[in-house]
């Protein structure tokens, strides 16, 4: 008796193998649906990547509100540290895969990354639509585990410590966002009540938190927010590493005379000449 | 302190103890002079003293190379992180990806860096408890009840650890096998073998043992676990990318057991 092969489970992803190769799909299909045979050319970006994490065909309102958040969040920018990274990778003549990873490693961060998308996405399960809840969680915030990988948090997640009034931007985005979701949604109650909230986290809404009530909007699960935010932030920082390579590592800022060592012991003291020559 | 003019006062200003590079004339790392009063160090004691700034002797480096070599340094492609190395290496890309990847990927629950520091935690937990009056085993079994494992204790898989009589040979041998962390996770062991929870003491609860004797912070033993496993990663990428490429654990169509919906259309 021959034992049997060991497989990968899943709900997502079904292959029929061509007639003449084992190892080659000759259709496959998304969560039921034929992904070459008639997704293609028929479905938006935006609609697959629902189906892939949802497992069903989007309404209307799901897939705009998810292409908005991939449109809003795709280049942070130049000046953000994900996208710095990437373009290190770029003036340094590193390979593609390389910068990308350097996006994801800042991109994943507390401090405007994925992980406090999650957080925030955590405060959503936890304190829903009490504003008092909310009060309370982001005056005093406590990371939920006591000892992870992840360092501790040094702000109210969904917040911009830095922050002096909310920017046009994350207005813009939420306000955007906010007209393409139910009117009894995560989005429409930040819009409602963003400034009793920033008070009480004692700094203005940042994009991470506009995002994560996005995602809440969806259903997404934290897990899931956290890798699509991830995930949508990449374009950006590709697209800034490839100028970044072209333009050179002499036109990128090295921050030559921003350092300061504070206990520099100072050059070690050369040996006598006439010793050294002895 | 938070707002802007704290961003502002940072720009161009970065304060450090930590080092810097002099171009063309020396290297600072953490106050001392790379090429006079470091020139001498092992990689392993410049890796420890850039971690925890403190200069280890010879027997303490040999014990945290000890750690790595005995307890996470396998050639095998089919743990998960060797795994992202070895099908890096079959789809003919580079080496340090691979190893970076792997890398990322090991700060995992099940085992790594979360696990690793759960078991510190765990027994720096312990000892104050033990500090505080309270019994062992009752501080044991109410841990267990509440977070239903121990971290350092039981092991996916198998039932049995392989490296915890080579790493702790190799601790008596170097004179390290004598502190209270490590004598405390083998009381914990007898109690959960005695009380029948079949959860053995596993390597990274005895490698947390023998860093906490060393005086080594929660903090720190993240630090030092980051490339504990490259060696295995690195090893295992060269053996895919020796063979023929693709040919690492192939996987045909009917290998994917498909739980989902039915075809339909759009």
């Amino acid at each position: 008796m021959t034992k049997e092969k060991e497989c990968i489970t899943t709900n997502i992803w079904h292959e029929e193998a061509e007639a003449d190769n084992p190892f080659a799909a000759k259709a496959a299909y998304c969560s039921g649906y034929d992904v070459y045979g008639e997704l293609l050319g028929k479905v938006s970006w935006a609609e697959y990547i629902y189906l892939l994490f949802k497992l069903e065909k989007p309404q209307p309102w799901q897939s705009s509100l998810l292409e908005s958040v991939a449109v809003a969040i795709a280049n942070p920018g130049p000046r953000d540290l994900s996208v710095r990274a990437a373009m290190n990778g770029g003036v340094g003549g590193s390979t593609a895969a390389s910068c990308l990873m350097a996006a994801l490693a800042p991109g994943a961060g507390k401090n405007g990354g994925a992980r406090e998308v999650y957080q925030v996405m955590r405060l959503w399960q936890q304190c829903g639509f009490e504003l008092s809840q909310w009060q309370q969680h982001l005056a005093n915030y406590q990371d939920e585990q006591a000892v992870e990988v992840w360092p501790a948090s040094e702000h109210p997640p969904g917040f911009d410590p830095y922050g002096a009034s909310c920017t046009t931007p994350v207005l813009q985005t939420l306000d955007h966002l906010t007209s393409l979701c139910p009117e009894e949604g995560a989005l429409a109650y930040l819009s409602e009540h963003r400034q009793q909230l920033e008070k009480a986290a004692d700094c203005p809404l940042a994009m991470t938190g506009v995002i994560a009530a996005a995602f809440t909007d969806l259903q997404m699960t934290e897990d899931q927010a956290e890798i699509l935010f991830l995930l949508l932030r990449l374009p950006g920082a590709a697209a800034h590493a490839l100028e970044q390579k072209k333009l050179g590592w002499r036109n990128y800022p090295f921050f030559g005379d921003g350092l300061t060592l504070t206990n520099d012991p100072g050059p070690a003291p050369k040996e006598d000449n006439l010793q050294g020559a002895l | 302190m938070r707002g802007p003019y704290t961003l502002v006062h940072a720009e161009d200003n970065w304060q450090t103890d930590m080092g810097a590079w002099f171009s063309g004339e020396r290297v600072v790392f953490r106050g001392k002079d790379l090429f006079t009063e470091l020139n001498d160090f092992s990689w392993f004691k410049l890796l420890m003293f850039g971690i925890t700034g403190k200069e280890f002797d010879d027997n303490q480096i040999k014990l945290f190379e000890a750690i790595w070599v005995l307890s996470t340094s396998y050639p095998e492609p089919r743990i998960w992180n060797n795994r992202v190395a070895s099908l890096t290496g079959t789809a003919r890309s580079t080496c340090v990806l691979a190893t970076s990847a792997a890398t990322a990927i090991s700060e995992a629950n099940i085992y790594g860096s979360q696990a690793e520091l759960d078991a510190m935690y765990f027994l720096i937990q312990a000892k104050q408890a033990i500090d505080e009056g309270i019994e062992l085993k009752s501080f044991v079994i109410n841990h267990l009840k509440t977070f239903r494992r121990i971290g350092g204790f039981g092991r996916p898989i198998i039932n049995h650890d392989e490296r915890i009589a080579p790493l702790l040979n190799k601790a008596e041998e170097l004179g390290l096998a004598n502190g209270q962390y490590l004598k405390l996770a083998l009381d914990v062991e007898k109690i959960l073998l005695k009380e029948r929870f079949r959860q053995i003491l596993n390597v990274a609860g005895l490698a947390a043992a023998l860093m906490a004797d060393q005086k080594i912070t929660l903090n720190e033993y993240h630090h030092y676990s980051v490339l504990a496993f490259s060696i295995g990663n690195i090893s295992c990428y060269i053996d895919s990318s020796a063979q023929k490429e693709g040919r690492f654990f192939p996987l045909g169509c009917e290998r994917l057991d498909y739980i989902g919906q039915e075809k339909r259309d759009w």
